[in-house]
């Protein structure tokens, strides 16, 4: 393990709309060490992107607010600066990086590669406008695009979705990123593209020293690649742990409900899927009690007259789990 | 579960291919087509599941689309219980259309945002006529709802009110107004969530075991199809590559594109995933203008030798109705 990269503490943010309070993040604490990935896991609209989009300051105020908590990035604590700050700016794709499921929308289509590769280098790192490009140029070699040279001058229509990533991923190799956080990254792209683009990050990651933090809803995908894994149901955490211990032995009943639900490639074939009932809940006026509740096959009476079970350590290597009636006991 | 080969094929496919022009370029002679369905064959049998699967723009949803005749295919035929529906007048095709129905990948897309619940599904009841007074219709509406598992009091809303879910189980409850007995599924499940995705597979599981219903399920989702489908045919640049029962797919995958697909989806059991083998292929899908000569798969292909470049391999039975194109067996 390596040092502390980013900790995260009881964060909270709510989005103020016409008819209430969206409490999108509530009270989420997680940290990435330095070379590690990890990854947050849920359904849509479970507040696993704005969780996201909150330590990079890209949430719109209004309606977001962030109502508590810190977000420490070597120690220091991003919040503190404020999301226009010229501080927040330099870290802001260059220290950390983002990218997002769409490569289409994430990147202007009316200039060219790279141009906008070329932009990004120029305005995290002192260099003049052929160094800059020079350096695209690598940072699209580095990511395996053949004939950098001539894409560079290709507008983002004329390349393909898996190309498109990639030149996202260029953009945060060319700044070094000391953390890329990777918000669906393949969700968009084909079965086989998925994994030459993942493969690519992973291998990019490991030559520079880079860690990550993959936001998906593809239970598989976290499985192959992912070192720790946080499960959010309804803006909170409800389990966390290594890959080995939550994927093999989950203990909240949502995260076995999730795994049990999805069909399986390997092994023998199920003769019936077990889905979990009913669907996820809206976040405005989220219950006091546990927000899987009404869905949760273990649930008692504990579960609806005590308050929000709290994070607790149930099993070895800090697997910690958020129920009051964990999956095989404590 | 195999179907027993004495069952007659509700639905034969025979060298489909539909081609779709492009505009001519300034100058230019030759016309040139978008090979999107290029000479493929299957059979499905009554009451069982065909998945059909492949990345996006390999043609498997146009292959639905001829299989209804909401395309006019290029060359081949269609038998749908024996009769060639490719090729007879779209006049005379109405009545056979009822026993055939789609349900699409978005739900949402798919419902009239104006019409409520109720009134989407009279309209496909009353044009089945079997159903007349009022009184009929509306049982009729109730029964439907009770069969997809949605309250009947949902009669009311209109889509925007429902989940994605609801909306998916109304369009099914749609589709099967007219009592079909060939479903072509498009992607049902892909747009939902993952928990909500099961519960979906398993009510197609369950009209199947109650109606008796025939579906060709068309998905991208390799771990999704091997559920649901008994036999898969795998498609690749518009030909198809593989057909094969379910059990197959992982255990016996044998041309080289299936083995590449099956290894690039990651599993949730964690102790298979971290030792199997992983086949990255390399380059990405050529267009269906320009499809490479032979085996469309030749350019990606590690095992590729000279004839893979010629030739388009044939499609060749290795034993119970395994069926692979591949020269190098």
């Amino acid at each position: 393990m390596g040092n502390r990269l980013l900790e995260v503490n009881n964060l909270k943010l709510s989005f103020f709309t016409v008819s209430g309070e969206v409490k999108a993040v509530d009270d989420i604490s997680y940290h990435v060490d330095e070379q590690e990935v990890i990854a947050i896991v849920g359904e849509s609209g479970c507040g696993k992107s704005v969780s996201q989009m909150t330590v990079m300051q890209l949430i719109q105020m209004p309606p977001g607010k962030i109502l508590g908590g810190e977000v420490l990035y070597k120690g220091k604590d991003l919040l503190k600066y404020g999301p226009r700050s010229n501080e927040m700016r330099m870290i802001r794709g260059a220290e950390i990086s983002m990218i997002f499921q769409e490569p289409m929308t994430s990147l202007n289509p009316v200039f060219t590669v790279g141009d906008q590769l070329r932009e990004i280098i120029m305005v995290h790192k002192k260099v003049s406008k052929k160094e800059a490009w020079d350096l695209g140029i690598q940072a699209l070699k580095s990511v395996e695009i053949p004939d950098a040279e001539t894409r560079m001058k290709n507008y983002p229509f004329e390349m393909s979705g898996g190309m498109r990533q990639r030149v996202l991923i260029a953009m945060s190799v060319a700044c070094d990123s000391k953390l890329i956080i990777a918000d669906e990254p393949t969700t968009a792209l084909d079965v086989t593209t998925q994994a030459q683009v993942t493969d690519l990050l992973m291998s990019l990651v490991k030559k520079m020293k880079t860690s990550l933090v993959i936001v998906t809803h593809n239970l598989g995908l976290v499985t192959r690649y992912a070192e720790r894994i946080y499960v959010m149901y309804a803006g909170k955490f409800v389990e966390s742990g290594t890959t080995e211990d939550l994927i093999t032995n989950p203990k909240h009943p949502y995260t076995a409900g999730l795994l049990s639900s999805v069909p399986k490639i390997t092994g023998e074939k199920q003769e019936k899927l077990k889905p979990i009932e009913g669907f996820p809940p809206s976040l405005i006026d989220l219950p006091p009690h546990c927000a899987f509740l009404p869905r949760c096959p273990y649930a008692t009476d504990e579960c609806a007259y005590g308050p929000y079970p709290p994070m607790r350590i149930v099993g070895d290597n800090n697997h910690m789990c958020a129920c009051y009636n964990c999956i095989g006991g404590q | 579960m195999a179907v027993s080969s004495l069952s007659k094929p509700i639905l034969k496919v025979e060298n489909l291919a539909m081609y779709f022009p492009l505009k001519k370029k300034l100058g230019s002679r030759e016309r040139k087509y978008v090979k999107a369905v290029d000479d493929i064959s299957f059979e499905v049998q009554e009451g069982e599941t065909f998945g059909l699967v492949g990345e996006s723009g390999c043609g498997k949803t146009t292959t639905g689309k001829c299989i209804l005749r909401a395309l006019d295919p290029t060359d081949g035929k269609v038998y749908y219980k024996g009769r060639d529906i490719a090729k007879i007048p779209i006049k005379s095709i109405k009545p056979i259309r009822r026993e055939l129905q789609l349900i699409f990948q978005d739900p949402y897309g798919s419902l009239d945002p104006r019409q409520s619940v109720y009134s989407i599904l009279k309209e496909a009841i009353v044009s089945d006529h079997k159903f007349h007074t009022r009184k009929e219709i509306n049982n009729r509406v109730e029964e439907l709802l009770n069969l997809v598992e949605l309250d009947p009091d949902i009669g009311y809303r209109y889509p925007h009110e429902m989940s994605g879910g609801q909306r998916q189980r109304l369009g099914i409850a749609r589709a099967l107004a007219c009592s079909p007995h060939l479903l072509v599924c498009d992607e049902p499940v892909s747009a939902l969530d993952v928990s909500i995705q099961a519960q979906i597979i398993n009510l197609f599981k369950e009209l199947q075991k109650k109606l008796g219903t025939t579906y060709v399920y068309i998905a991208h989702d390799l771990a999704v199809v091997r559920h649901i489908a008994n036999r898969i045919g795998v498609m690749y640049l518009g030909k198809l590559v593989e057909v094969m029962d379910s059990e197959d797919i992982y255990d016996n995958p044998r041309h080289p594109y299936t083995k590449a697909l099956i290894s690039a989806v990651p599993t949730t059991d964690y102790y298979i995933e971290k030792k199997r083998e992983r086949i990255i292929l390399k380059g990405e899908v050529p267009s269906p203008i320009n499809a490479p000569s032979g085996c469309p798969f030749h350019p990606r292909c590690v095992y590729a030798t000279g004839i893979c470049k010629k030739e388009m391999p044939n499609f060749k039975d290795i034993g119970k109705g395994h069926m692979v194109a591949c020269h190098n067996l």
